[in-house]
């Protein structure tokens, strides 16, 4: 069992826990993540580790409730425990020898991108951050990237905060100004990240993708996590979990990972649903 | 004495009723009754030179635990396999007996053989229900001992030296220990809780169990030595799903054998109301002609599938799985389809609608027909395609069974640890790898194999690892 030593509300839907998990917490990278379980029987569902503290053995895990198992983990209060926390898991995001870097993250991926940001940060690398919310009521984390970008730029999709619009306008238009960045860093919804690669190639910037496809075990054993990438025209399979979750943006065949995370969908809309139900019962 | 029984048959097994069972997850064969076990002991002939023995990977006193049968003395039975086997009602259950202990046994040159699976199972369940003793924990030996992965090898290594006081810690990757036990094997074939009471007897010896560590991630086998441990055995199976490379095998729809039996046995996706989803229901075809294949097809049969399909490139004497395992499979209704290969799954697609939510769903799979030419290297006839013989089949779901490798992420953070050009890790006959005081055994050395056989590497290296760390 794991302690959940501190909850923090983000933002209506996006909440963020410390947990207690020396071994992970030793050892975890920005861009690696973890895979818990709520409670016995409860599905295995892969976060990623927003930050550290090894002085007293926590890691920082920031969610957003989009279905039953993380509705069930938003309940969960400081001083409970849940079931099980494994990690850290993946490939850590390869930051060495970039100098000047843009970081384009969506909703709940901004808190993905965080660590990186901040490992960007400290290394002395230029950062540029832009970051993009559907609306002023889901901005996370503003105050956290304002602290570790040279250049932040908050988007929303209404206008209702900060500057309005889709997180690819002013990356366009910086490309277009003339901004030399060694590598563009993209974590958000799959339809963002398709875009963010289809706006950088004209010009040529290297783009880093990261990927969150359905998994399970997260060790490479079950095969659910494979996305294909075209590489020099053929296509290669990989395993997000351990090959992943970073991938070269250019190579991800963006539709086919689209597709495959619908697999549930009417599955989890019951469940989703089911779960509302049950909380509302409980509540009267 | 009871007089030898000299019927040509053995005493059949009780088994649910094939159309009952097709529908439920409880186990499917009921096990011997005293009467039964004691009249099929009565047909072995307890022969001077034993042939049954030598086609025991691990040695089993056969003769002698089947004479305490006899005589009715089931406990005195179970004590004999268990100085060979630590995990007699696993192996009764699951050993392709057939090729090995039986197909020794003098009895079956003409007639059948002893069933001698079936009488270890049911002494290893006498045991389980009637005996209360508790195992002791041994005084301790001070040493200490690291074991990576709770599959058979790794419970086995790890049972044999808490025996001898070693202070044993078992790090396991899932959140469950038991490896292909708990999530490949389903429980109509191997319940659950013949497991979780094994790793129970190891906790009573004193074996610690450390479930949600990933060795080579959350801590590494450098790691483990710095942290006091003085030999480590990696029993790391081999988990890595091997896919076809055929256009269509992202759909959705399409599996792994490892995803879909992880799914419905360790996430328990076939109980009412699941958290973790799986397909059910439609047509199902599973690709492949091991236990692993004939496990996903009859899970998928019980999850509420209208039609299974086996698709099997050989014929059915080829087909690699247990005997037993064909023959229920046959009576539960599942077709097997051999002789045909798939060369492409098929998707939906809607032109007009590109949001269509049907889209991107296996509908189904085109086959070529196969016929057997000359013999490959092995000795098995090696299939080759007929020549314009394709031909489509309806299918919803698609679960690729055609092997496994080995996990590469135990090598790739080891240094100095060797592996061969399967990614299985090298190893003497003691299992000692190349690394000093690092062993392995099980499906991480061999690829994909038997329990028995895990197990028994298990038990080697244990004996290495005490005569090494005793001196
Ligand atoms: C490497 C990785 C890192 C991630 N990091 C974060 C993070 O830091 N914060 C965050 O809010 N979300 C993150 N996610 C997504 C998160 O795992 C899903 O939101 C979560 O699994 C949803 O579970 P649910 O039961 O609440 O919702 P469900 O109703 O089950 O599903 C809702 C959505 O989540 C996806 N999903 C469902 N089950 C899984 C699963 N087992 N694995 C992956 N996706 C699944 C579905 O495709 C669907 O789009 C990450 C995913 C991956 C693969
Ligand atoms: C569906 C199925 C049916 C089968 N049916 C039969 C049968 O009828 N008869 C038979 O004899 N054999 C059968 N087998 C084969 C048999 O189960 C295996 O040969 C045997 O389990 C191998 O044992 P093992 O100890 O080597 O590894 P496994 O049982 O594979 O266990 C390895 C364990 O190590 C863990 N692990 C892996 N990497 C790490 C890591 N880095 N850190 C920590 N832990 C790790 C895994 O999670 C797993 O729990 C079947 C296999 C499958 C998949
Ligand atoms: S362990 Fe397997 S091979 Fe050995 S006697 Fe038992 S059933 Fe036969
Ligand atoms: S070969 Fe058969 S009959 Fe002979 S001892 Fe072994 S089990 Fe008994
Ligand atoms: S999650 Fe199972 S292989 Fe990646």
């Amino acid at each position: 069992m794991y302690k959940i030593v501190e909850k923090k509300i983000l933002n209506p839907t996006v909440i963020q826990l410390w947990i207690e998990a020396p071994l992970v917490a030793n050892k975890a990278k920005p861009g690696q993540f973890i895979i818990l379980r709520v409670d016995e029987d409860g599905e295995r569902i892969p976060l990623t580790v927003a930050g550290v503290n090894k002085d007293n053995g926590t890691v920082k895990i920031i969610f957003q409730v989009v279905g039953r198992t993380t509705k069930k983990l938003s309940y969960k209060e400081a001083g409970e425990y849940i079931q099980d926390f494994v990690g850290p898991l993946g490939v850590a995001t390869h930051l060495d020898g970039l100098r000047k870097v843009c970081i384009v993250g969506g909703g709940v991926g901004c808190a993905i991108a965080m660590p990186i940001a901040e490992a960007l940060h400290e290394m002395g690398a230029h950062v540029t951050s832009i970051i993009g919310f559907r609306n002023k009521d889901l901005l996370i984390l503003e105050d956290e990237f304002k602290a570790c970008s040279d250049v932040l730029r908050v988007m929303t999709d209404d206008g209702s905060y900060g500057e309005h619009g889709n997180v690819t306008v002013p990356l366009k238009e910086m490309l277009e100004a003339g901004e030399k960045f060694d590598m563009i860093i993209t974590i958000g919804p799959l339809i963002m990240m398709k875009f963010v690669v289809a706006t950088a190639k004209p010009f040529g910037t290297p783009v880093t993708a990261s990927m969150n496809p359905i998994m399970i075990d997260g060790t490479g054993m079950c095969g659910g996590c494979r996305l294909t990438l075209n590489v020099d025209g053929k296509k290669v399979t990989k395993f997000a979990c351990v090959d992943g979750p970073d991938f070269n943006g250019y190579e991800i065949d963006f539709d086919e990972a689209m597709s495959r995370g619908r697999m549930y969908a009417d599955f989890e809309r019951n469940a989703y649903e089911s779960s509302c139900n049950l909380f509302k019962k409980e509540v009267k | 004495m009871a007089k030898a029984n000299m019927s040509l048959t053995r005493n059949a097994m009780p088994v649910q009723d094939a159309l009952v069972r097709a529908h439920n997850f409880d186990e499917v064969a009921l096990g011997y009754t005293e009467e039964q076990a004691i009249d099929e002991a009565n047909r072995c002939l307890n022969c001077k030179n034993m042939p049954c023995v030598d086609g025991c990977p691990v040695k089993i006193h056969i003769p002698e635990f089947i004479s305490k049968i006899k005589e009715g003395a089931f406990e005195d039975a179970y004590q004999i396999i268990t100085k060979s086997s630590s995990l007699p009602a696993v192996c009764g259950r699951v050993c392709p007996q057939e090729t090995q202990c039986e197909s020794k046994c003098v009895r079956g040159i003409k007639g059948e053989s002893v069933g001698i699976g079936r009488l270890e199972r049911f002494v290893a369940d006498w045991h389980n229900t009637f005996c209360t003793e508790e195992p002791v924990k041994p005084t301790s030996n001070g040493h200490r001992v690291a074991i990576v992965g709770s599959g058979p090898s790794g419970l086995t290594c790890a049972g044999d030296l808490a025996k001898r006081g070693y202070d044993v810690t078992v790090y396991e990757a899932l959140h469950t220990a038991g490896g292909v036990l708990v999530y490949g094997i389903p429980e109509f074939r191997l319940p659950k809780k013949i497991v979780a009471k094994e790793v129970d007897t190891l906790k009573k010896l004193g074996v610690h169990i450390e479930t949600n560590v990933v060795i080579g991630k959350t801590l590494t086998i450098d790691e483990l030595f710095e942290m006091g441990y003085e030999a480590v055995f990696v029993g790391s199976g081999a988990g890595l799903p091997n896919f076809m490379g055929i256009p269509g095998e992202s759909l959705k729809g399409v599996y792994s054998a490892n995803e879909f039996l992880t799914r419905s046995n360790l996430m328990k996706s076939y109980l009412q109301n699941p958290e973790t989803p799986i397909m059910k229901g439609g047509k199902v075809a599973v690709v492949g002609g091991g236990n692993v294949a004939m496990d996903a097809a009859r899970t998928a049969l019980r999850l509420g599938a209208e039609k299974v399909y086996i698709i099997y490139r050989r014929s059915m004497e080829e087909l690699p799985a247990r005997r037993e395992e064909v023959e229920h499979a046959e009576e539960e209704g599942i077709e097997f389809r051999l002789l045909c290969n798939p060369t492409e799954i098929l998707g939906y697609n809607n032109p007009d609608d590109a949001r269509d939510p049907k889209n991107g769903f296996v509908t189904g799979m085109t086959c070529v027909r196969m016929e057997l030419g000359e013999p490959d290297e092995r000795g098995r006839r090696r299939p080759v395609v007929i020549p314009d013989s394709e031909f489509t089949i309806a299918v919803d779901t698609v679960i690729m069974s055609i092997g496994t490798s080995p996990n590469p992420l135990i090598k790739s953070t080891t240094e100095g640890l060797e592996v061969n050009r399967w990614g299985g890790i090298v190893v003497n006959e003691d299992g000692l790898t190349s690394r000093n005081a690092v062993y392995a055994g099980g499906d991480a050395v061999t690829g994909a194999a038997t329990v028995i056989s895990a197990m028994g590497a298990g038990k080697t290296a244990a004996n290495a690892i005490d005569e090494a760390l005793s001196k």
